[in-house]
């Protein structure tokens, strides 16, 4: 599962034995954004899911792996054991529409971005707090210290185009 | 059969359509009960966090089907409540439109000229305005600079929005913290207490039967209020008129579901939907050229990076409605803010292989999220969805406690659908592209399928019995006193957001839905004046 998420939104391994994270990319990924806490967080529905969606997805990696000629190391799961660009294409086939499990993967994605973009599994003003590697590196602004946001300055404050010719009295198309 | 409450009038729903046939009817005199499937929140019930279980997810439904996903209100004050409070009204040529079956889609008796008195209705009590351009957000007047620059016009959107409340803080989606945005907790809905009518919050209408007396009993599930798949209990109302203002993705299953006992529907209740022809496109900017070519500087160095920042969409360009133009290639483009959650997964980052929408370069395009600026197209799609058998309870296989579910609805784009949005995208990178101002991709439909903010069409009226499921007084056919006055009703893409013109349409049915209770023997009259355009504070519940 870990793989899978770091496939979505990929990360720099915890260390240098890692396996699960691919280390495609530099910063936090979905695993460092608590992909694992979203998808084992009830309230999703999917959690009940996620050992059988690991088996299968250890399943097609073995049949994607054996389609091809590729050796997978057998001391990590098959999908773990692929590299990082088998993951992708991968994880590609099986959210491709037409596939017949296209929904569960679809979701399995859905909330490993979540995961990353708005950090489902917690407050967000905690978050931020906390630096989350997802938000942070969105550049999402903290709130106000009542926890709320506001932007008191927002417009450019000038006129930035012709209205349309037609547009009638109440501001509507014609 | 066993005893049931009985009442005057049952309102399934409680957004456009359900809040203002429920104000009319009861201040009119009837006993109105409406039953909303949703929660009941308030001002300080809407919080700012993405956290599953707080107000974005409890108020928000997100429905996945075949080929289209629908996203919509889910609450009392409906779509009102989640949405951007943007309120054009639709343009002359979308009411004269063929579609597919090639004879115009709407009644004889509506066009924008009938419908113009009953917008302004409407207008009056939200009310609707036209923002000046001290109110346009960064991202709407970049949106407008752009369109400039290639062109093109571009006006700020007539919204429901109190400028002097409003924060900016783009939290539209989970429900206004500060009462800026004028939903129908503020007008519609308090009218409609104040005269007597009751609202139920967590009663799921699953399906309508008859009584013995010529009326009918509405079904309805309890729902708990923290986990939306859990049933607490259910029970019956009798009524002698229903009108079900469900929504567009609801409205025709609860009919479906009725049908071995209410006897055949008409052949288009759950056909002929529509998702407004909808359609995202995220551009990544480049602040460098935005400052070099428009000129455009926040006042402190920045050009843009104002994603963040704004209330939904401000600006439009409107130069693609055009009635000379040939039908599918019509279309409005409004700039607007997503939030993430849902806001991010389906932009794509363009790649050596393409366009992804995950992997190394999405991760790299969402680092430079502050810089994102999303258009909205709306563009006349080809009424192609249909519903299949409905689930067994609600509108779709929940899965997850709040928000997400699997509905029914299949959609297959027509090549007039896809010519559209072809069309629609082509404009934007025209706009976008130029000079270098931005790098821009389409969302993508192949992991939800298209998408729609605005379900529309799936119930509508029309004058031809075999392509529409209401007569013009929004009747449904050979099922007399049962009306349907929400999106569902609307025939057909508008080309623009459709609050405005849902909500029009519900007044313009009200006059007849008054007379068809009288003729049932409920003592209402119409006439009333319209709900207290001045509440500040929206109802809470009690």
């Amino acid at each position: 599962m870990e793989a899978f998420a770091d496939t979505i939104i990929p990360g720099q391994k915890r260390s240098p034995d890692d396996r699960a994270i691919a280390g495609a990319a530099e910063g936090g990924g979905a695993v460092a954004a608590g992909a694992l806490e979203l998808l084992r967080t009830p309230a999703t529905g999917i959690t009940a899911g996620l050992g059988p969606l690991a088996a299968a997805l250890n399943a097609h990696a073995e049949t994607y792996a054996a389609e091809r000629g590729l050796d997978l190391d057998t001391d990590v799961p098959a999908f773990v054991a692929l590299p990082f660009e088998h993951r992708s294409a991968l994880v590609a086939a099986l959210t491709t529409p037409g596939h017949p499990e296209k929904d569960g993967w679809v979701l399995l994605a859905l909330f490993s971005n979540m995961a990353y973009d708005s950090a489902a599994h917690m407050s967000t003003a905690d978050a931020l707090d906390q630096g989350h590697p997802g938000l942070l590196s969105m550049g999402f602004a903290k709130p106000d210290g009542d926890g709320l946001w506001r932007f008191p300055r927002y417009s450019y404050g000038r006129v930035l185009a012709r209205p349309h010719p037609s547009t009638t009295a109440s501001g509507s198309p014609r | 059969m066993t005893s049931s409450p009985r009442t005057d009038v049952v309102v399934v729903g409680s957004g456009f359509g359900g809040a203002i046939a429920a104000y009319h009817l009861a201040a009119g005199g009837a006993k109105v009960e409406v039953l909303e499937r949703g929660p009941w929140l308030r001002g300080t019930d809407f919080d700012h966090d993405y956290l599953l279980g707080k107000s974005y997810t409890r108020v928000f439904d997100f429905v996945a089907g075949d080929g289209m996903s629908l996203l919509g209100g889910n609450c009392v004050g409906g779509g009102s409540v989640v949405y951007f409070a943007a309120l054009p009204r639709a343009p002359r040529f979308a009411f004269e439109r063929h579609g597919s079956i090639g004879r115009r889609m709407w009644p004889a008796a509506i066009s924008r000229d009938t419908l113009d008195p009953w917008y302004d209705r409407v207008s009056r009590v939200i009310p609707v305005r036209t923002q000046d351009w001290s109110e346009v957000t960064y991202s709407g007047g970049l949106w407008a600079a752009a369109c400039d620059h290639a062109g093109r016009t571009a006006n700020p959107v007539p919204v429901g929005i109190d400028a002097a409340k409003c924060t900016n803080c783009n939290w539209m989606m989970a429900g206004c913290r500060f009462d800026a945005k004028r939903s129908l907790l503020m007008n519609y809905l308090p009218g409609a207490l104040a005269h007597g009518a009751t609202i139920r919050p967590l009663h799921e209408v699953q399906k309508i039967t008859r009584t013995d007396d010529g009326g009918y009993r509405v079904h309805y599930n309890e729902v708990d209020e923290v986990d939306y798949r859990v049933h607490t209990g259910g029970g019956t109302i009798d009524a002698k008129i229903v009108v079900l203002a469900a929504g567009a993705g609801a409205t025709p299953i609860i009919l479906r579901r009725s049908e071995p006992e209410l006897g055949a529907m008409p052949e288009a209740v759950g056909r002929y939907f529509s998702g407004n022809g909808e359609r995202l496109n995220t551009a990544v900017i480049n602040e460098d050229r935005v400052r070099e070519v428009l000129g455009l500087d926040r006042g402190d160095g920045i050009a843009y990076a104002a994603n963040q920042i704004g209330k939904g969409p401000v600006v439009a360009s409107w130069d693609r409605l055009d009635e000379n133009l040939p039908e599918y290639s019509r279309f409005s483009l409004e700039q607007l803010y997503f939030p993430p959650g849902l806001g991010t997964i389906l932009a794509q980052a363009a790649t050596a292989g393409g366009p992804a929408w995950f992997g190394v370069e999405k991760k790299e395009m969402l680092s430079r999220w502050r810089s994102w600026l999303t258009i909205f197209q709306m563009t006349e799609d080809d009424n192609e969805g249909v519903f299949g058998p409905p689930p067994p309870t609600g509108n779709a296989y929940r899965i997850s406690q709040q928000m997400l579910g699997r509905g029914p609805l299949r959609y297959d784009p027509t090549p007039n659908t896809l010519r559209g949005w072809a069309a629609a995208d082509a404009e934007v990178r025209d706009i976008l592209e130029r000079d270098g101002l931005a790098t821009v991709l389409p969302w993508t439909n192949d992991v939800v399928g298209a998408y729609t903010v605005h379900p529309l069409s799936s119930c509508r009226i029309g004058d031809d019995p075999a392509t529409s499921a209401l007569d013009d007084r929004h009747e449904l056919r050979g099922h007399p006193g049962i009306f349907v006055t929400d999106g569902a009703a609307v025939p057909g893409a508008l080309t623009v957001n459709p609050a405005l013109t849902i909500a029009a349409l519900a007044e313009r049915a009200m006059p007849g839905i008054v007379a068809a209770a009288r003729a049932r023997g409920v003592d209402v009259r119409y006439g009333a004046p319209l709900p207290d355009d001045a509440a500040s504070s929206p109802v809470t519940a009690r």
